[in-house]
């Protein structure tokens, strides 16, 4: 009691104290209320109703108000309001449709006071006079608003909302005679009390119930209102019309708003369902909350105020069963965490940055680097000198950066991005195939990534890493360049390498600073550097023999390359020819650690294949079980992070989809979900649709699986007329013909099916392959130029499958996506006749469907 | 390969261009009477046989099917011109000397005669618009459909979404949509349903193999047989651990997107297959058992109307509207609204206390398991419709014979329109607003007539019929005084209700004619739509219920 007087004395001279608080209920709230001293709040739920102090740091149980032996429906509260004249009087609303006021200064144990069974459902809502004592105003399910004088047995007033369920009852602060009414169908009443024949006016206000609303503490004619439409909505009332004046959009269906004391654009929210997240939106900044209170496990239930006029603490009850006090100082704000500066690169190499204003032109250092010769482009934004946002800074500038051309040439993503090989092959041999492509490109650290790859996971086991330790160690020695590499070092390698890489390979960030000229010059050097990696390479093997023009340095070195040849062979699938002779498994043997084969005899001498599986399951036996290839996992990690790290998300991505499960634990969701993404987001931008289908539909993350599941509706053009095919059947309406006939052979196409978006024409993929080979017109005759060099380009244009340009096809139709060859459908689902009922046209135009 | 011979295409027949149809349906019908003569000259050798009536079966070539088709689309198509046309083609046919089929059974009901049923060719513009739009998507008018069509308003609703969830936008590929729709159908061996879906799920291009049995389908479906047998029959059973299940095994998981497809499409069925069973929908004319090859002087009635207890001659009957009512049920309608009219009045005088009120609901509860219905007659399925889902014992009465207990669900902790909505819309846009307002149609759907009375506020009535149904699953309105169901809703109703509810394989006539004589045959759909939106929510409610826990 004393602690409570000097809290209340506290408030006197305006200075509430306390800090974020919580205190366990024993069940889930629905409301809470303060008192009108700011020293207690009332919680209550189905199986609670609580009255607590608030301390300086704890929460104390004051009083308990469900009394009597057997729990009755009266005391399921769905509402509860404390008195803000009277601080002894509270009134709930029961879910059974009862309203009851309690009186606190009622010497017994029940505080019970009065009980008002006049409405049919559930009362949502009470809310007492903000001047008046004794009138008590409820909103029910029922569709009815009755107001109650406290010191009758009856209502005075009943209010009819026309059988529509009402969700929030709100006397209005300033007019003393009005009310506002919320309603599940969308709409919100004005009432005067005097009046209960009709209300004085009604709008719409949300599509869907409006769950709650608010009167602004000061300014009269503001009224904000939340509904499952997951916007909040602040309505001018004092036109004629009601005209929305600010709206925001939340993420969940808004259970509750509150204006946030003192501050005249502020208002308080929480959600019915999903977000459990308090929010304290600055309503002239609809798209980010300015404070975030993220305490709560469950939905939050109740928000109040803890003061008229204090706005900085903020009670709240939820459904986790628990009561919180939230300080404002102690509140996320993600403001803070947003980014105020803008980057984006284009497909190209362009790249935009916006910033404040003042950033830009204060910083010096970045004068030249905008003053280049890549022309920047200046945007300008002034807002309105009369506004005076707190938040808002007042103008930011655009400034774009292009690239020449040919320094940002991004073919070597498209190529890696068509070549790469993700599935459908043991893990060996992707690896192989997917290091070659990287060779092919020049980018050699991405190859010799792959190669390692393939080294530690497709063994089995078999590898250990002393085996592995040991041809380094022996390649150390021959190669005096390479003494530092060693297992420890490989990360550490790579990253020496890679800086060179990028800069060859990603012109993106430099060529933004540099001369073609100088970029040039740069990707000399690194060539040269790279011809002393070449060993690194090297050394970690690369078993086809055939290959060998890529390394210059056998002939140097042929021990070594006896030394180190053996290595990736014994680990090695039957798939190549695995050569071999008898003398190699003595060798073996005699060398037990590192059992070598040479490289003269692996090209002279082939083994069948039952033999070179001795050899395997030998050295099988020997090294099983040293190090499992959960070894590796952190520096195959850190590898893909490394990559990511540089910007190329390609290599990360491929490497996760590839060894799949062996490597996915080891990275978290968040980190594998945002990779995926940026890959996705740039293989879309180059247009290769198929192959962002196809990895989002390898991917193992829920979030990028999903992206295939929305709209998964393909619209096509009958070929004959051009015009949109109905949703039934494949025969056109208008022409009736067979749309997916082949232009080339005339028949009907079962499976795969391909046509060109300029003429809509197509047919079997083989067939119009080969006509394209020898002409780049249509073969219908149409005189279209489906222009084969572009198909040739890229996948998607022209010919390709559906029409609208980004088909998702979903991941669940178990077809490869609508085909590599820019195909719908798989053939293996569409080869069999239907039913006397569409035919063949069903089957063939099917394809279009691979979406579903 | 170039477009086979004799090949008939149907999809012209939907447009709603009357030149198109016709066109469409010159082209069915060479192609129908080319492949008639390929038959039709063995036909011809013993013509004195022809001439008796024993005429050549049409079974080879599918043409039988074929000739089913005409056969519904002569009958069902909202467009005349095609019922005319069909026609025509049909007895062209039967000039070749080819046995044609004829409709079995009686309407698109078998509880309903036909003369009460609104005629194909009768409708009224707003009907007509009806029929046409899902003739249209469907390619047909079924059965449901033309029943369902006493309450136009509703109907809409209905179409839009069960359109928007077979065939717009969704996560699900359209051949397992059918295939879901088939495994909620057969969980209550609805041969109907089942039928019209296998002929969808193929046309969508389903694998046949799927339909041999669950166990034949891929994981990812076998997966969800779990779930639909608790939502079917014991939904308050579903935990977040089965949901959890379903979204987190490593291979062949479900995304929550799909999963919310797959619930709302499984309650979609599990409902109306009691609505198909509680208003006794016959077998689409084209279907297995909706029309018969021979004559009609061998048997006049089907297999099921025998089970069912219903004779050819329905004149036996008492008509339900009653032409020579029984004194008793003059006065049901009149009782049944003086007791509406006393419990209006009443009901602030009689304070139950609280625990009478729990008392009663509790009560209710228990009572709806044991109201069963006294007949244990078996309907014939048709189609061998148990190979679609593995445990055929796991059913509603399980846990009545049991008695096993139902947990209270709070109606007030978790509703449709507050969290129920807010999930589906977030997972699976625009469904959420198209069930809402489906359940709002459902629920405030009156024209204020109660038999031949007017102006009655009915709005008690379906209350208690839709809280009937929530209890028997345990949903629970705290501001409803379940005394109100004793009143309102009589013993044979309730047999009626739970029976169609929970066991509605084992609908009977009977059944549907001793509730409510005196009312129309409206009415009882009506009371049917009721039962299937009912259903629906609550196992819509324990399964999102679920999720949101899952998601939490």
């Amino acid at each position: 009691m004393e602690k409570m007087a000097r809290v209340t004395t506290a408030l006197g001279g305006n200075a509430l104290t306390g800090r974020t608080m919580f205190c366990h209920l024993d069940a889930p709230a629905n409301a809470i209320s303060v008192c009108r001293d700011a020293a207690q709040v009332v919680v209550a739920g189905r199986n609670i109703f609580k009255i607590y102090s608030i301390e300086e740091d704890q929460f104390v149980e004051k009083l308990n108000l469900r009394v009597g032996r057997k729990p009755s429906l009266n005391f399921s509260c769905a509402d509860v309001v404390w008195h803000q004249m009277d601080e002894n009087l509270l009134a709930t609303a029961a879910t059974n449709g009862v309203v009851v006021t309690w009186n606190l200064g009622k010497p017994s144990r029940n505080k019970q006071d009065q009980l008002f069974t006049e409405h049919k459902r559930t009362v949502n809502k009470v809310c007492f006079h903000p001047t008046e004592v004794y009138m008590l105003l409820s909103g029910s399910q029922d569709g009815y608003m009755k107001c109650f004088d406290l010191r009758k047995k009856d209502s005075v007033s009943t209010f009819s909302g026309q059988s529509e369920s009402v969700r929030d009852v709100q006397f209005s602060i300033r007019d003393y005679f009005t009310f506002a009414a919320t309603f599940e169908n969308g709409n919100v009443q004005l009432w005067d009390i005097r009046r209960p024949d009709r209300y004085e006016r009604m709008f719409t206000a949300h599509n869907g119930p409006v769950f709650c609303c608010d009167w602004h503490p000061e300014d009269r004619g503001w009224l904000a209102t939340g509904g499952r439409d997951k916007m909040v909505k602040v309505w001018d009332m004092n036109t004629t019309r009601a005209k929305e004046i600010y709206c925001v959009q939340t993420i969940a269906s808004v259970a509750r708003v509150k204006w946030r004391p003192e501050c005249k654009h502020h208002i308080a929210t929480c959600s019915m369902m999903v977000d459990h997240n308090i929010y304290v939106w600055d309503v002239r900044r609809p798209f980010i909350p300015s404070a975030m209170f993220e305490e709560h496990k469950d939905v939050t239930t109740g928000i109040v105020w803890r003061h008229l006029h204090d706005p900085y603490f903020l009670l709240s009850g939820s459904k986790d069963s628990t009561l919180y006090q939230h300080i404002f100082k102690d509140a996320s704000q993600p403001i803070d965490r947003a980014n105020p500066e803008g980057l984006c690169y284009s497909l190209y190499g362009d790249l935009a940055f916006a910033a404040k204003e003042s950033l830009i032109s204060s910083d010096s250092n970045r004068k030249p680097y905008i003053g280049d010769r890549r022309h920047p482009i200046f945007f300008k934004r002034k807002l309105d000198p009369t506004e005076q946002f707190e938040y808002i800074s007042s103008s930011s500038a655009l400034s774009v950066f292009e690239t020449d051309m040919e320094s940002g040439s991004m073919d070597w993503f498209v190529h890696t991005a068509k070549q790469y090989a993700l599935a459908g092959r043991p893990l060996a041999e992707l690896c192989d195939h997917n290091a070659k492509v990287a060779k092919g490109l020049d980018r050699n650290q991405v190859a010799q990534t792959w190669t390692m790859l393939r080294i530690i996971y497709s063994s089995l086991g078999t590898v250990s890493s002393a085996n592995l330790n040991h041809s380094m160690g022996k390649g150390s020695a021959t190669l005096p360049l390479m003494n530092s590499f060693n297992l420890k070092d490989i990360p550490s390698g790579l990253g020496s390498e890679s800086r060179l890489d990028r800069s060859k390979g990603e012109n993106r960030t430099e060529n933004i600073l540099m001369d073609s000229s100088s970029t040039l010059i740069n990707n000399e050097d690194n060539e040269e550097t790279e011809g002393s990696d070449v060993p690194a390479d090297y050394l970690l093997g690369d078993v086809e023999a055939d290959e060998d023009d890529l390394y210059m340095m056998d002939h140097e070195n042929p021990h070594a390359e006896e030394q180190e040849y053996s290595l990736p062979q014994e680990a090695f699938p039957l798939r190549h020819e695995i050569v071999d002779n008898p003398s190699a498994l003595d060798h073996l043997q005699d060398k037990a650690d590192s059992p070598h084969v040479s490289g003269n005899e692996a090209e002279t001498v082939s083994l069948t294949p039952v033999e070179s599986f001795s050899l395997i399951s030998i050295s099988h036996s020997l090294y099983e079980n040293r190090l499992p290839t959960d070894f590796f996992n952190p520096i195959v990690r850190d590898t893909l992070l490394f990559y990511a790290e540089q910007g190329d998300v390609q290599t990360a991505v491929s490497v996760l989809i590839v060894l799949g499960d062996r490597i996915r634990k080891e990275i978290d969701e968040q980190t594998q979900e945002h990779w995926y993404t940026s890959y996705i987001d740039l293989l879309q931008r180059f247009q290769l649709w198929n192959i962002s289908n196809e990895v989002i539909k390898l991917s193992t993350c829920r979030a990028i699986n999903c992206l295939n599941q929305a709209s998964t509706t393909l619209h096509i053009n009958c070929s004959n007329c051009k015009r949109p095919m109905s949703n039934r059947g494949w025969i056109c309406d208008r022409c009736r013909q067979c749309a997916s006939m082949c232009a080339v052979c005339h028949h009907v196409v079962k499976g795969l099916f391909v046509w060109c978006q300029g003429c809509s024409h197509g047919g079997h993929l083989q067939h119009i392959m080969k006509w394209l080979e020898t002409s780049s017109h249509c073969p219908a005759g149409c005189g279209h130029l489906c222009w084969r060099a572009r198909y040739r380009r890229s996948s998607a244009a022209p010919w390709s499958g559906p029409t609208p340009p980004s088909p998702t096809p979903s991941s669940c139709s178990g077809s490869p996506s609508p085909g590599r060859s820019s195909c719908a459908g798989s053939p293996t689902t569409r080869g069999r006749a239907l039913p006397g009922v569409c035919g063949a046209a069903a089957e063939a135009a099917g394809s279009g469907q691979a979406g579903q | 390969m170039e477009e086979r011979e004799g090949e008939v295409r149907w999809d012209g027949l939907c447009s709603r261009d009357a030149a198109t149809r016709a066109a469409a349906l010159d082209t069915i019908g060479q192609a129908v009477l080319r492949r008639s003569e390929t038959i039709a000259p063995v036909a011809a050798v013993p013509p004195a046989r022809a001439a008796d009536g024993l005429l050549v079966p049409a079974a080879r070539d599918g043409l039988s099917e074929v000739l089913a088709r005409l056969l519904m689309l002569s009958k069902r198509c909202p467009f005349p011109d095609v019922r005319e046309k069909s026609e025509a083609i049909l007895s062209g046919v039967q000039e070749l000397g080819i046995r044609i089929p004829r409709p079995l059974g009686h309407g698109p009901s078998r509880f309903i005669p036909e003369k009460e049923t609104i005629q194909v060719g009768n409708e009224d513009t707003m009907m007509h618009t009806l029929f046409a739009d899902s003739f249209a998507a469907l390619g047909r008018l079924d059965n449901v459909t033309l029943v369902m069509v006493f309450h136009p308003q509703y109907l809409e609703s209905f179409l839009k979404t069960q359109h928007y969830l077979l065939q717009m936008d969704g996560p699900l590929p359209l051949h397992y949509r059918h295939y879901i729709g088939i495994m909620a159908a057969a969980r209550h061996q609805c041969s109907y349903l089942v039928n019209l879906h296998v002929n969808d799920f193929l046309h969508v291009g389903g694998d046949p193999k799927w339909l041999n049995g669950l166990e034949n389908a891929p994981q990812k479906l076998q997966n969800l047989g779990e779930l639909n047998k608790m939502l079917a029959h014991r939904p308050w059973l579903i935990t977040k651990e089965h949901i959890e299940q379903l979204l987190k095994t490593e291979e062949n998981s479900w995304s929550l997107a799909e999963l919310i497809h797959a619930v709302v499409l499984l309650t979609h069925y599990h409902s109306l297959a009691s609505f198909t069973f509680g208003c006794g929908i016959s077998p689409e004319i084209d279907c297995e058992g909706g029309h018969t090859f021979r004559p009609p002087s061998v048997s006049n009635y089907c297999i099921c109307d025998i089970t069912n207890g219903y004779h050819g001659v329905d004149e036996i009957h008492a008509s339900p509207t009653g032409s020579i009512p029984s004194t008793e049920s003059v006065c049901e309608v009149e009782a049944l609204m003086e007791k509406m009219k006393q419990l209006q009045e009443c009901r602030d005088e009689e304070e139950a206390s609280q625990e009478e009120m729990a008392t009663r609901f509790e009560r209710e509860k228990r009572e709806s398991m044991f109201v069963c219905s006294s007949e244990d007659e078996e309907s014939a399925a048709t189609r061998d419709v148990s190979r679609h889902f593995e445990d055929t014992s796991y059913g509603y009465k399980d846990f009545s014979r049991h008695g096993m207990h139902v947990p209270t669900f709070r109606a007030q902790d978790y509703s449709w329109e507050d969290h129920g909505y807010s999930l589906v819309n977030r997972l699976y846009p625009d469904v959420g607003q198209l069930l809402d307002e489906k359940f709002h149609i459902a629920y405030n759907l009156t024209y204020n007539t109660m038999a031949t009375h007017k102006d009655v506020d009915t709005s008690m009535l379906r209350r208690a019929i839709w809280n009937y149904i929530h209890c028997m699953f345990g949903i629970r309105y705290d501001d409803y005084d379940y005394g109100e169901i004793n009143q309102l809703l009589d013993r044979s109703f309730k047999v009626y209700i739970k029976t169609v509810v929970c066991t509605p394989e084992k609908t009977t006539k009977r059944m549907y004619d001793s509730f409510w004589r005196q009312f129309e045959h409206s009415e009882k759909v009506h009371v049917n739509l009721l039962l299937v939106e009912a259903r629906m929510q609550a196992e819509l409610l324990y399964a999102l219920r679920a999720i949101t826990r899952y998601m939490t």
